[in-house]
């Protein structure tokens, strides 16, 4: 399965009904840590430019806040395609991105177990 | 009234006081948050992949075991929230994922997004109602100057979430006028802390942290309030020294049960 075919099955997203307003990037508040930006996200896996996609360090700012899912005014939902590409990168192996064993050295006394779950779960696979 | 209870990870570790002060009041209030038993984490973050259903069966265990008890299941932190209400509505409306979680969970009954999940703030708005919470309330936080934050997840998507208008929500503060304090609207109080980047980007999570910070401080703001773990922990380290709280634990106070 080629590379597109296989982010649009992970998302479900209908990348064809975006209209480029570039919403999602204005209200994303990772936009400043971004070399893609979410709409960058959207049109680059329509027009089938993943490769750069997915080996750019975008792919782990994502916040999973749901901004641009909830202010598409298309319902295009480019949070999905972030997570598909990201998937799609850390599934390969050898590809993690969170090493268990770089863990310890990050934590401070008050790092609640909300983050390292939740970090495993983007970040790993 | 019992409710089935989902507390979550964090909850029975670095967010002790979330839960207690959480029991402490419900029990001033006259309901029960009853433990699901052999509760599993949900994962912190909501699984977007259509492709995976491993990531959504431990909510949809949780979901099913109140089900079988026939009640309404209660979250607390932020995060658990949406992942269980999310994982829900995949399995309301889903068919694909429905029916793979149901052929490899094999419980005596399917599951099919039965369960109503509700946030413990929307116990005490919808079942509770805030005018009685307010007649409840023997130690009111008069005069305290009250930042409510939703953060992220909370609210997001709004069409799943269904707890509030997510771009002009207003549950928390009237939570905060029903313990006799006075909310303080600011911009940011629904825009992401960036807690989820908090342990390999600590620039990127400080920077958003200090925007939301200096957003409720700069509206006069004496300390925020928030039901998020991750929240808590990364806002506790702003530079404008706003201090957070559960609100549970202002909860607690008014009610005059916090040190019960």
């Amino acid at each position: 399965m080629d590379r597109k075919e296989e982010i649009l099955r992970i998302s479900g997203v209908n990348v064809r009904k975006c209209m480029r307003c570039g919403k999602c990037s204005g209200t994303c508040p990772s936009y400043d840590e971004m070399e893609f930006h979410p709409h960058q996200f959207v049109y680059m896996v329509e027009s089938g430019d993943i490769e750069p996609l997915l080996n750019s360090d975008s792919l782990y700012k994502c916040l999973s806040c749901f901004a641009c899912v909830e202010r598409c005014p298309r319902g295009v939902e480019p949070a999905k395609v972030v997570e598909a590409v990201r998937l799609a990168a850390v599934r390969q192996k050898g590809n993690n991105h969170l090493k268990a064993e770089n863990v310890p050295e990050l934590l401070d006394d008050e790092t609640p177990q909300q983050l390292l779950v939740s970090a495993f779960r983007k970040f790993t696979k | 009234m019992i409710y089935s209870y989902y507390p979550g990870c964090t909850l029975k570790n670095k967010a002790k006081d979330l839960d207690r002060y959480a029991r402490l009041s419900a029990q001033a209030l006259g309901f029960t948050l009853e433990e699901i038993e052999n509760w599993q984490c949900c994962g912190g973050v909501y699984p977007m992949a259509k492709d995976e259903i491993a990531t959504k069966l431990s909510s949809v265990r949780a979901l099913a075991d109140a089900k079988a008890q026939g009640r309404d299941l209660v979250t607390l932190c932020s995060a658990c929230h949406n992942v269980l209400k999310q994982v829900n509505n995949d399995m309301l409306t889903d068919e694909d994922i429905r029916t793979r979680a149901n052929n490899y969970l094999k419980l005596d009954e399917e599951y099919c997004g039965e369960t109503k999940v509700i946030h413990f703030l929307e116990v005490l708005r919808d079942v509770i109602g805030f005018d009685k919470l307010k007649e409840k309330v023997v130690n009111p936080l008069t005069g305290k100057k009250i930042a409510a934050y939703y953060g992220c997840l909370l609210l997001r998507p709004g069409k799943v979430m269904q707890m509030d208008n997510p771009e002009n929500p207003k549950i928390m503060e009237d939570f905060i006028r029903a313990i006799g304090a006075e909310p303080v609207i600011y911009p940011m109080r629904n825009e992401c802390c960036g807690g989820y980047v908090a342990l390999e980007d600590k620039e990127a999570a400080a920077k958003r942290r200090n925007a939301v910070a200096s957003s409720a401080s700069g509206f006069e703001a004496e300390m925020m309030v928030t039901a998020c773990p991750l929240c808590m922990y990364n806002l506790n380290k702003n530079d404008s020294d706003v201090p957070v709280y559960y609100f549970t634990e202002l909860l607690a106070e008014a009610l005059g049960v916090k040190d019960n």
